[in-house]
């Protein structure tokens, strides 16, 4: 693979049981150190696109090209999650670790790491609470936890601050950015493009098919969210950085 | 009569020994899988299964063959085809089960008509008899008891995972597909080394009992796992001391021992043990 991409993606198409595509010849390239976030409508195929990356998914058409040994971390959507599986903190972080020990109790050497990665994410302390017990933004932790423990190269986020206030939104975005800072490559997927979206370097526009790449400053405008969005959508500038709005919301506020 | 004298009074007989030691066990193995089972949402595959092996025993008697092997290999050929029907996701897995087991229980039945002179040795299969147990049948519940245990014991982690959340442990290397054929196949020898004593009709309670009756108890699924098994073979040591003096099948006192559990653990643990069942799968 050239450019040392950890993952390409020439041309995919994708479809469940010779449906119609839920993606269509997409390219894409995903760099060591990116920090991308995928934005669309509903049904425009983001999962899809992670689950290809992943290898859950296998295209119709086109090739994915991975790196050589490339370890990939997934945290799913929160809402996927069975909150009322028995299962505490500490035992859910340590899934992710099924090669090597056979023994089902954890090595004093897992321990500490499941430990020292619980305290990097801000949750130390809380390995032998059950995980229905925590707030949204420390269950959101505890799956990235369980991703990092695999001590991936590439990170893989399915809509990580669904359902979170702004508070948690912050916390957990600053949290992508350092470990970002650190050399971990993110790809994640999300629906909110003022507080997630506008604020990352990279974003991917997809509806079915790449509409958009680039710095939220080049995809994130009227013509680009259209041809992502179907809808019209107005684009304001707040300290440098895009804010977009419904057109009809804007109109309507100010013909009041 | 005093505890121990309740306790102690049937074992004098040889038979009762042999079924005592077969109920404790298989309490404990379906205490074990039944884990898994409930959390899969697939407690009603251990009632169809044993339903579908009922179909191999039926058909192992007719032609005299051994009934481990016959019921074993039509056991196991139901729980894979089940696996695979589910796999697909068109078919649900509760229709999957509804199908091949209840095709295979009729096949039995229609041999039964057929061949009315094997009715004796299906109705103990139905409702479980401590009566025909013999010293092969208590080496074989310990046997398949002990392997049961080591597989979980190994494949811990990669069990946990694949039944916690599937898609990410693909993801982490698991191999997801054999995990589940693996958890299959323990399922369909645990209800085909259990049946004589808790028949066919009441073993999927022996799986669902337990598990419940631990998650109540426990928000750890290493503890579940243990929990289970113990008060599997507790359930099982009681229930079948208890259909001696109470004169009734050795299936049904073992499944009522368990539901008194459940009662009692229902209404001790409270709002969080109700909470606890409900995540629990079961039907």
């Amino acid at each position: 693979m050239t450019n040392a991409a950890l993952v390409r993606l020439e041309g995919v198409t994708c479809a469940y049981r010779g449906g119609a595509p839920v993606l269509r010849a997409v390219d894409l390239d995903v760099a060591p150190g990116a920090f991308t976030g995928v934005v669309g409508p509903s049904g425009s195929g983001k999962t899809t696109l992670l689950r290809v990356v992943l290898g859950t998914v296998r295209p119709v058409a086109g090739t994915v090209l991975r790196g050589p040994g490339l370890r990939l971390g997934y945290v799913p959507q929160v809402e996927t999650v069975n909150w009322d599986f028995p299962v505490t903190v500490a035992e859910a972080v340590l899934m992710s670790r099924t090669a090597g020990r056979r023994l089902p109790w954890p090595s004093a050497a897992e321990r500490r790491e499941v430990d020292a990665t619980l305290d990097r994410l801000g949750i130390g302390g809380l390995g032998r609470r059950h995980i229905r017990e925590l707030s949204g933004g420390q269950q959101q932790r505890v799956f990235l936890a369980r991703a990092l423990l695999r001590q991936p190269q590439l990170l893989l986020l399915d809509e990580p601050t669904s359902g979170v206030d702004v508070r948690t939104r912050h916390e957990i975005l600053h949290l992508l950015a350092d470990l970002n800072a650190g050399g971990l490559a993110v790809v994640l997927t999300t629906h909110d493009l003022n507080g997630i979206a506008a604020h990352l370097p990279d974003l991917v526009c997809l509806s079915t098919e790449v509409t958009g790449r680039g710095s939220p400053q080049e995809v994130l405008t009227p013509a680009v969210l259209e041809r992502t969005y179907g809808a019209p959508m107005d684009v304001l500038s707040h300290g440098g950085m895009p804010v977009v709005v419904d057109r009809h919301v804007v109109h309507e506020a100010v013909g009041r | 009569m005093s505890g121990l004298g309740w306790l102690t009074e049937p074992l004098q007989f040889g038979f009762f020994r042999h079924g005592l030691a077969v109920a404790t066990f298989a309490g404990a193995l379906c205490g074990l899988i039944g884990v898994y089972v409930t959390l899969r949402g697939m407690s009603y595959i251990g009632h169809g299964l044993s339903h579908a092996i009922f179909g191999g025993a039926a058909a192992s008697a007719l032609v005299s063959f051994n009934f481990y092997v016959g019921a074993g290999v039509w056991g196991m050929a139901a729980a894979l085809a089940i696996g695979r029907v589910t796999r697909r996701r068109i078919i649900g897995a509760d229709a999957a089960i509804g199908v091949i087991t209840t095709a295979s229980f009729a096949f039995g039945i229609a041999l039964l008509g057929l061949y009315g002179q094997v009715r004796r040795s299906i109705d103990a299969a139905i409702f479980g008899s401590v009566l025909g147990v013999s010293v092969t049948d208590v080496w074989v519940v310990v046997g398949v008891t002990v392997a049961a245990a080591a597989v979980v014991f190994v494949l811990y982690r990669k069990l946990l995972f694949t039944t916690f959340d599937p898609e990410v442990a693909a993801v982490s290397g698991v191999n997801t597909a054999r995990m589940d054929a693996v958890l299959m196949l323990l399922l369909s020898v645990s209800i085909l080394a259990t049946m004589k004593v808790l028949g066919v009709v009441l073993i999927a309670a022996t799986l669902v009992i337990p598990a419940v009756v631990a998650r109540m108890l426990t928000n750890s699924f290493g503890r579940m796992l243990w929990l289970s098994a113990a008060i599997g073979a507790v359930c099982g040591f009681v229930g079948m001391v208890a259909s001696y003096h109470l004169d009734i099948s050795s299936g049904a006192s073992i499944v009522l021992v368990g539901a008194a559990l459940f009662a009692v653990v229902f209404a001790v643990t409270g709002a969080r043990g109700r909470r606890n069942v409900a995540a629990a799968h079961v039907g």
